[in-house]
C-alpha cells in the first residue's frame, strides 16, 4: 500500500497568526505526503499547530492567521465543465483561485472537526446540511441528493435515516452528530478525508465506535485519512503512517510500526516514555515530556525543541536549524543527532536508558 | 403548540386588566379632574363658571363616584359596546379620535420600519465581514453619530435647513392646499414628498442602532465551527453567509418586532411635535396635559393591548425562525 499515487504533498507550509502582541507561527515549515488510500496519523502536544496545519490544507485559516508560504499540492478538481479526469494533474491550493479550491474543498478533501455540536448549523436540518454538499458538487435533483443523504446516514450507522434525516442537530446525540459529520464528509466520494480530532468531544465508548466507524468506510470507500490526534494509542490502532508534530514543524514522519518501536527524535522518544501502560505499579510516577511548550511569542532559536531536549548539544542545536533528513529505511527525521556532518560522537538513537 | 397559545393568551387577559386598572388609577391620582382644569382655564381667562354647572359636568362624566365605580362603567362600556368613553376636551367619542389619526401613524411608523431595515442590515452585514476596513469604520462612526443625535434637534436642524435655502415650509405632512381635501392623486403624491423627511429623520436612530446590532450579532456568529464546516463544503462565500451566520444573527431581531406594533399607534410622540405631523403622538401629548382621562386612559388601554400581542406575535414569528426555539414550545 506504500506505493500509492501521492494525491496530497504539504511542502514547507507556514501559517502565521498575527496578534496585536507579536506573531505566533503556528505552524512553520510543515511538511507531508499522503497517498491514495493510506491513513496518516498526525501527533503531538495541543497547540503545536495540527489543527491550524489541518485548516491550512483546506485554506480554512481565517484573519488573524494567514497562510504565508509554502505548497500545498492536491490533485486538481474535474471540474463541472466535465473535461475529462485527466490524470494526476496536480494544483497548488497556496496559489489557486478560490474557485478551485473551492471545488477541491467537500469534493475532493473533506473535513471532519472535533466538536460535532458546534460544527452544525442548528437551525437547519442535518439532511439539509448533507445534501447542499451533493447538490454543490455534483449535478443532481434534490429529490436524488435526499435519497443518497439518507442512505449515507443509513451507512454511517445512524437508526431510522429516514426519520433522522429531518432532524436537527440539538435532537441528536453527540455521537450521532459526529456520524452525521462523516456521513457529510463521504457525500462526494473524497480521495481524503482530513478529520481534526474526531473523537475528542465524545465519551470513550462513542469513541471505539466512531473510529471503528473510520476504518470501515475507509476500506469501504479507498479514501486516504489524515487523523489528526493528540492520542499516540489511536494513531497506534488507525495509522500506517505518522507524522509528529512540534510548535508547528514536522519533526518525523516513517511508517506508525517502525517509528513507534524505535522513535528517532528525542521528542517522540520523549511522548512515547510519556503514555501510561497498563501494569505499571501503583507508585510509578509518569513520565510526561520535560518542561512545558515554550510560550509562542517567544520560540526558541535554532531547534525549536532544543529547550526540553534530553540530547541537546550546546552551540548546535540552538544554532542551527535542523534539516529534514530522509533515513535509509525512508523514515524523515529533523534532528541534527542524524546529520552526517554532526560529528560522529554525539550518541545516536536508541539511547532508551538515558532519562531512566 | 395550540395549549402553548391559550395558555399565553388567558395570561395575557390578566395583564391587560392589571394594566387597565394600573392606568386608570395614576390618570386619577393628580390633584383635580377634568372639570377643575376647565375651571382653571375659565378663570386664567377671567370668565365665572357658576358651580352648578360644574357640578352638572361631574355628574355627567361620573366624575363625584368612587374610583371602582368609575372604571367599571368604563370597562363594562368597552367590553360590551366598543365604547372607550368620550374626550372632554374633543368633545368626542374616543374611538373616532384615535382611528383618525391611526392611518397615518401606521402608515409612518412601517415605512419607517422599512427604511431602516433596508439600509440598516445591508450596511450591518457588510460592516461585520469586513470588520476593520475602512467601510466599516465608516459605518461606525455614521453608526455612532446616528445614535447620539437625538431625533428631534435633527428635525429642526432639518427644518432651518428646509426653510432658509430652499424656502420650503417641511412641517407636517400634506401642503397647505392639500390639507383638508379628500384624498386624491394629487394628495397621495403630496403625501410622499412631504413623507421623506419624516421617515428620514425618525428612521435615523433606528438605523443606525440596528446597523451596530446586525454587526455585533453577525461577529458573534461569524466564526463558529458551523460556519467553517459550510465553507469546507465548498460553498461559495457569499452564499454561505446569507444562509448560515446572517440566519442566525436574525433571531434576537425576530423577538423584538412585535414591539413595533405599539409603535405603530404610539406615533413618535416628539417629532410630530416639533414637524407638526398629524398623528397620533401629539394627541395622547394633549389629552395627558389636560387630564382628559378617558382618551388617556383608552390610549395606554390600546397600547398595552398591541404591546402584548406584539410580544406574543413576536414569540410566535422567532419559533418559526428558529426551530431550536420551535422544539422547546412542541415539546411541552
Amino acid at each position: 500500500m506504500a506505493t500509492g499515487e501521492t494525491i496530497l504533498r504539504v511542502k514547507g507550509l507556514k501559517t502565521h497568526i498575527f496578534l496585536e502582541d507579536g506573531v505566533v507561527r503556528a505552524v512553520d515549515g510543515a511538511d507531508l505526503e499522503i497517498r491514495r488510500g493510506e491513513t496518516l496519523a498526525v501527533v503531538g502536544e495541543s497547540g503545536c499547530g495540527k489543527s491550524m496545519m489541518a485548516r491550512s490544507i483546506l485554506r480554512l485559516v481565517d484573519r488573524p492567521a494567514q497562510i504565508v508560504d509554502g505548497e500545498i499540492w492536491v490533485r486538481r478538481p474535474p471540474g463541472k465543465g466535465g473535461n475529462s479526469d485527466g490524470a494526476a494533474e496536480m494544483v497548488d491550493l497556496v496559489r489557486a483561485d478560490r474557485r478551485v479550491v473551492r471545488e477541491v474543498r467537500g469534493k475532493r478533501i473533506a473535513m471532519v472537526f472535533q466538536e460535532p455540536m458546534t460544527s452544525l448549523s442548528p437551525m437547519h436540518t442535518i439532511g439539509d446540511q448533507i445534501a447542499e454538499v451533493i447538490l454543490l458538487h455534483e449535478q443532481v435533483t434534490k429529490q436524488a441528493a435526499r435519497r443518497r443523504t439518507i442512505e449515507l446516514l443509513g451507512r454511517v450507522g445512524i437508526p431510522a435515516p429516514k426519520v433522522r434525516v429531518d432532524s436537527y442537530p440539538f435532537q441528536l446525540s453527540g455521537g450521532m452528530l459526529q456520524r452525521a459529520m462523516i456521513a457529510m464528509a463521504l457525500s462526494c466520494n473524497p480521495e481524503l478525508l482530513i478529520a481534526d480530532e474526531p473523537t475528542t468531544a465524545l465519551d470513550v465508548t462513542t469513541q471505539a465506535q466512531i473510529l471503528q466507524l473510520l476504518r470501515t468506510l475507509q476500506k469501504e470507500y479507498g479514501m486516504a485519512v489524515m487523523l489528526i490526534t493528540h492520542d499516540l494509542g489511536v494513531a497506534a490502532q488507525m495509522a500506517d503512517q505518522v507524522a509528529v508534530m512540534y510548535l508547528g514543524v514536522v519533526v518525523e514522519r516513517g511508517d506508525i510500526v517502525s517509528t513507534f518501536r524505535s522513535p528517532l527524535h528525542p521528542y517522540t522518544q520523549a511522548l512515547l516514555r510519556s503514555v501510561p501502560k497498563l501494569g505499571l505499579s501503583a507508585g510509578a510516577r509518569l513520565a510526561p515530556v520535560r518542561g512545558m511548550v515554550p510560550h509562542p511569542y517567544q520560540r526558541p532559536s535554532g531547534c525549536p525543541f532544543h529547550t526540553r531536549c534530553d540530547s541537546f548539544m550546546a552551540g548546535k542545536c540552538d544554532l542551527t536549524v535542523p534539516e529534514l533528513l530522509r533515513q535509509d529505511d525512508g523514515r524523515e527525521v529533523r534532528c541534527l543527532l542524524y546529520d552526517g556532518t554532526a560529528g560522529a560522537g554525539a550518541v545516536a538513537p536508541g539511547a532508551e536508558g538515558r532519562n531512566a | 403548540m395550540l395549549s402553548y397559545i391559550t395558555r399565553r393568551v388567558a395570561l395575557m387577559l390578566v395583564t391587560l386588566a392589571a394594566v387597565s386598572i394600573t392606568t386608570f388609577f395614576i390618570i386619577g391620582l393628580p390633584p383635580g379632574d377634568y372639570v377643575s382644569t376647565l375651571q382653571a382655564q375659565a378663570e386664567s381667562r377671567g370668565e365665572e363658571i357658576d358651580q352648578q354647572r360644574l357640578a352638572q359636568l361631574r355628574e355627567r362624566y361620573g366624575l363625584d363616584q368612587p374610583f371602582i365605580a368609575q372604571y367599571g362603567k368604563w370597562m363594562s362600556n368597552i367590553l360590551v359596546r366598543g365604547d372607550f368613553g368620550e374626550s372632554f376636551a374633543w368633545n368626542k367619542p374616543v374611538s373616532s379620535l384615535i382611528w383618525d389619526k391611526v392611518g397615518l401613524s401606521f402608515f409612518l411608523s412601517v415605512s419607517t420600519l422599512l427604511f431602516v431595515w433596508a439600509v440598516a442590515f445591508p450596511i450591518g452585514v457588510f460592516s461585520a465581514v469586513r470588520q476593520y476596513s475602512a467601510g466599516d469604520y465608516v459605518a461606525t462612526f455614521f453608526g455612532f453619530v446616528g445614535m447620539a443625535v437625538p431625533e428631534f434637534m435633527l428635525a429642526l436642524v432639518f427644518m432651518y435647513i428646509g426653510m432658509r435655502y430652499f424656502g420650503q415650509d417641511v412641517g407636517g405632512l400634506f401642503s397647505r392646499e392639500y390639507m383638508d381635501a379628500v384624498w386624491n392623486f394629487g394628495k397621495v403624491l403630496d403625501l410622499l414628498s412631504h413623507l421623506w423627511l419624516p421617515i428620514l429623520i425618525i428612521g435615523m436612530s433606528g438605523t443606525a442602532g440596528t446597523i451596530r446590532i446586525t454587526r455585533a450579532n453577525l461577529l458573534d456568529e461569524l466564526h463558529k465551527p458551523y460556519v467553517v464546516t459550510a465553507r469546507a463544503k465548498g460553498l461559495p462565500e457569499w452564499k454561505l453567509l446569507l444562509k448560515y451566520p446572517v440566519r442566525m444573527s436574525l433571531s434576537p431581531f425576530f423577538s423584538t418586532v412585535g414591539w413595533l406594533l405599539p409603535g405603530l399607534i404610539s406615533g413618535e410622540t416628539i417629532i410630530s411635535i416639533v414637524l407638526s405631523l398629524p398623528t397620533t403622538g401629539p394627541l395622547l401629548f394633549g389629552a395627558v396635559l389636560s387630564q382628559d382621562m378617558y382618551l388617556v386612559g383608552s390610549f395606554i388601554l390600546i397600547l398595552s393591548t398591541l404591546t402584548v400581542i406584539g410580544t406574543l406575535l413576536s414569540d410566535l414569528a422567532l419559533a418559526w425562525w428558529d426551530p431550536r426555539i420551535r422544539h422547546r414550545y412542541e415539546g411541552g
